[in-house]
């Protein structure tokens, strides 16, 4: 029976348990209602709130931990001898999932019986041809222990399965059985219902802090890994990034850190002027039909997606930087550059920062504008000697805020920026970000056991914190120069 | 800052600027003036133009995705080559594979060319049958098996031209980049130029474009976004089915419910912190706790959707939050005031009042979610999948595409007919888009009351 079914089931007591217990207190009060402390269908609630919670909560847990528990009792099958030079236990371990899978998928198309696998334990050169029929992968030869660790992880996994169903439902069951026997016509169904809504609410808000804690914990406990691997040094302050595959590679930040400085410094350069003139335009000058055309077309821009954004450094603006500008200037020939990149993330950062900018101009109070005009000020003089100053927390807020957008973003700097790390000044030159190489080190590889993998996480620690340093001091900022002026 | 104290317009001095005569330091004045004036409306332009680029860019590349060229050809589905015994057996049909049907199609070029008016000096039947898609083959099989008594009859069949010939007919293909192609020759492009005027070959609007799964590296005129849109479709069920209860009870429970206490305010940060984080992130996550550690499989739309579910979580919290927040605290009084619990007062009055501003979050959320790319590459949905995921809940599980991953994924291969398709899943992308943020701006006129 598979999770999803369980569900299914628990969800059908659950509304049977509804009609059931609101049917039994109407028929217990002798279909006068007035003589219930609750409404009717606050009794049904109970009953399909106790069938339904402590057995979708209880399949979560078992969910979760199944998977655990069973790779623990299979790894007791493996030998050292198993592992073959150069691999690792949890590549091992990935075999037998694969033969255990493979198995189940033969039986399923009528390729082999159990009882075939029973008796298989003598002769397994065919087993991996078997497989392949059935189109599942075997790398290497099948080692007879590995083999009797992919047995034990079927039956493990059926039998544990089978129990989970059994358990679910008998306690779905058990909870709605349970609260049909407690209610009758005294009972405060709505009380208890409302109390049980509540703790739902408060399990759900945890929702965001667990999520916190799987990121933190994932990163730092990687990272740490990491670190066993590699020295923590050589990661911070090595000139150099050239992960090999076999070993001895260098794994230095640095190079990357000055890409993505880089890059997010052009794309700054560009984004906070005209975003910030922008903004002033739109609150100062613009007359209603422009401003009733030009504030959506801006936002426009931040609702279109950064692969978008990627797509166009690719096959526009780089062939066209570099042909127009770099080739004739001789500074070189690559089409993705630290310009190109800077430039798009700019123009998507246009409308964070005006937006943001927006804001922070309009909280500035309408009495140190008239305070100004008043003095004979033209508006730009105002603008430029009164608004500006005024709201410049807030705008290094905003610009602290779009340079952690800036850090962060990372199909703009994959399709555009390049992929060779170099500490370089030329803008024309491809250099590489610590988003490209987390990518570039990740993708598609989940055996975390080479520190050419486990970087990646080092880097995305690196991230995390400095991303969330700069949103933490520019909301503080923000919040700062808001109160000043409420 | 005024004109006030300096010296030439003193009361006793002749003045030496009226209203209607400026001064140099007025005209200054006024000239800075208007210089702020054009850097601001420059500015706005630039924003705009860049815009009008983009989406132009996007446009005038992708736009030729969505037609391709066909050729019309006759075959002759022989018995001797497809059903030796003459048997009918399906079993024995499908022994033919898909080399065995390439001859077919060069016959019937033979075929095309015993007419006068088509026919190249030196080019053979077999390189005029390279000009038909890899993929042609294929589909005559399939065809074959569904419809095995059509066998000895002579059927027309529309087969996808190859990306080259393609190519020549949209202009990325010429005859001199063809003398030094080694997959195309200026003999094909001229065959091509006599079968478009004999109406065999024609370049019209592609479903398969839409309908078709990926192709490999050598067959671009094959590939499609059919798993790319299903899987993507997937993931937003996904983050719709898990975002919405979640998000909608935690705000529910920050805003009504939540004492002023140390472990709201965590809560309260932790939310507008989650939505800094960048999105990457975000998938280092879902690689080490999803696929790692819950031993969920790779490529799975299943674990997409619960990337981006956490991702869209603080926007889907923001907005309700604050459409929960714009319901005047007078409808809650007036639910306690005749008797009802606070439970019963947010969910049969605030609530409900809450609706169309939490619906209009909610999509902006999963449109956010639907154009997210980087979080997908880590959980490995940048593999190339060709077979289509089951229906749900089995094919949460199954390896599926995603749209913009899609993107990215043609965008690294080298035949430049690619580069075309991914501006075209682009434009599809954008449409999605739209029509997800168009049924927001609707919802929003329809339903938004001011208090």
């Amino acid at each position: 029976m598979s999770a999803g079914l369980v569900i299914l089931v628990v969800f059908l007591i659950a509304s049977a348990g509804f009609y059931l217990g609101r049917s039994r207190i109407i028929r217990a009060a002798g279909g006068d209602i007035r003589k219930l402390h609750s409404r009717p269908n606050y009794y049904g609630l109970t009953v399909a709130l106790f069938g339904a919670v402590p057995a979708l909560l209880l399949t979560i847990f078992w969910l979760i931990l199944q998977p655990v528990y069973i790779e623990n009792q299979v790894s007791k099958q493996i030998e050292p001898g198993d592992i073959p030079e150069g691999g690792s236990l949890s590549l091992v371990m990935s075999d037998v999932r694969r033969i255990a899978d493979g198995l189940d998928v033969a039986v399923a198309d009528g390729v082999m019986t159990e009882d075939k696998i029973a008796t298989l334990d003598t002769d397994l050169t065919d087993l991996r041809a078997r497989l392949g029929e059935v189109g599942v992968a075997v790398a290497s030869d099948i080692k007879p222990n590995v083999f009797g660790a992919a047995t034990v992880y079927r039956e493990l996994a059926s039998g544990l399965r089978m129990a989970m169903a059994v358990v679910v439902i008998g306690v779905s069951l058990a909870g709605a059985a349970f609260a049909m026997l407690r209610i009758h016509p005294g009972y405060r169904a709505r009380n208890v219902s409302e109390r049980a809504i509540k703790a739902l609410l408060i399990l759900s808000s945890s929702v965001a802090i667990l999520t916190t804690i799987g990121i933190i914990s994932s990163l730092l406990f990687e990272t740490l890994h990491f670190f066993k691997l590699y020295q923590a040094r050589d990661f911070f302050f090595s000139m150099t990034w050239n992960p090999q595959f076999r070993g001895g590679s260098d794994l230095g930040i640095l190079p990357l850190l000055w890409g993505t400085l880089y890059v997010s410094f052009v794309a700054l350069v560009f984004a906070v002027p005209i975003g910030l003139l922008a903004a002033v335009y739109l609150s100062e000058y613009a007359s209603k039909p422009v401003r009733a055309f030009a504030k959506p077309a801006i936002e426009i821009l931040a609702g279109i997606p950064t692969i978008v954004y990627g797509l166009f450094a690719l096959i526009t603006v780089g062939p066209l930087l570099r042909d127009y500008f770099a080739q004739p200037l001789g500074l070189g020939n690559s089409s993705s550059s630290v310009l190109t990149a800077g430039v798009v993330m700019g123009i998507m950062l246009i409308p964070f920062v005006s937006s943001l900018s927006d804001d922070v101009i309009n909280a500035v109070p309408q009495t140190m504008r008239d305070g100004s005009y008043g003095l004979g000020a033209t508006k730009s003089e105002t603008i430029k000697q009164v608004i500006l100053p005024a709201a410049l927390p807030g705008i290094v807020g905003a610009v602290l805020l779009a340079a952690s957008r800036a850090i962060g973003e990372t199909m703009i700097v994959v399709m555009g920026a390049g992929a060779a790390a170099k500490l370089s000044l030329n803008p024309f030159e491809a250099m590489t970000t610590i988003t490209v190489k987390i990518v570039s080190q990740l993708t598609g590889d989940t055996e975390f056991a080479s520190p050419e993998t486990l970087v990646a996480f080092a880097l995305g620690l690196s991230l995390f914190v400095v991303t969330l340093g700069l949103n933490v001091l520019a909301l503080y900022i923000v919040r700062k120069y808001r109160e000043q002026y409420e | 800052m005024t004109d006030a104290s300096t010296p030439e317009t003193s009361p006793r001095g002749k003045p030496s600027s009226s209203l209607l005569r400026q001064d140099a330091r007025t005209k200054k004045r006024n000239a800075s003036e208007a210089r702020f004036r054009t850097y601001g409306a420059v500015a706005i332009g630039i924003a705009i133009l860049a815009l009008v680029a983009l989406l132009g860019s996007v446009l005038y590349n992708g736009s030729s995705a969505f037609r391709q060229t066909f050729i019309a050809l006759d075959i002759y589905l022989d018995p001797a080559k497809l059903d030796k015994d003459g048997s009918g057996d399906l079993e024995k049909i499908a022994k033919v594979s898909t080399f065995g049907y390439a001859p077919l199609i060069k016959a019937a070029f033979e075929k095309e060319f015993e007419k006068p008016e088509i026919g190249v000096e030196g080019l053979k039947s077999k390189d005029a049958a390279k000009m038909i898609s890899k993929e042609g083959p294929a589909e005559l099989r399939r065809y074959v098996l569904a419809n095995p008594d059509m066998i000895g009859e002579t059927v027309r069949f529309d087969f996808l031209a190859s990306g080259r010939i393609d190519g020549y007919f949209k202009g990325r293909v010429t005859m001199e980049s063809a003398e030094r192609d080694k997959n195309v020759s200026p003999q094909q492009l001229q065959l091509a130029d006599q079968l478009k005027d004999a109406g065999l070959l024609r370049t019209k609007f592609n479903p398969g474009f839409l309908t078709r799964a990926d192709a490999s590296e050598n067959r671009p005129e094959a590939a499609g976004l059919g798993v790319a849109i299903l899987g993507s479709f997937y993931m937003v069920i996904v983050v719709l089915v898990l975002a919405l209860p979640i998000g909608v009870a935690t705000s529910i429970y920050l805003e009504e419910f939540a004492p002023k206490n140390w472990l709201t305010d965590v809560i309260e940060v932790n939310i507008s912190n989650l939505a800094a984080v960048p999105s990457i992130v975000f998938g280092i996550l879902g690689l080490a706790i999803f696929i790692n550690f819950a031993g969920l499989p790779q490529s799975a739309p299943i674990v997409g959707g619960l990337v981006l579910t956490l991702m869209t979580l603080p926007t889907i919290i923001i907005a309700t939050r604050a459409s929960l927040k714009a319901v005047p605290p007078s409808i809650r009084d007036a639910a306690l005031g005749v008797g009802a619990s606070k439970m019963q007062s947010v969910f049969h009055h605030v609530l409900p009042l809450a609706a169309p501003g939490i619906l209009t979050g909610t999509i902006l959320g999963l449109a956010q979610a639907l154009g997210e790319t980087a979080p997908l590459l880590l959980i490995g949905m940048v593999a190339f999948v060709r077979e289509f995921p089951a229906a749900p809940p089995e094919g949460l599980f199954d390896p599926a595409a995603a749209l913009p991953v899609q993107v990215y994924n043609w965008t690294q291969r080298a035949d430049p007919a690619f580069v075309e398709r991914a501006s075209g899943a682009i434009i599809v992308l954008l449409v999605f888009l739209l029509l997800m943020n168009a049924v927001a701006i609707i919802l929003r006129r329809r339903f938004e009351r001011r208090w």
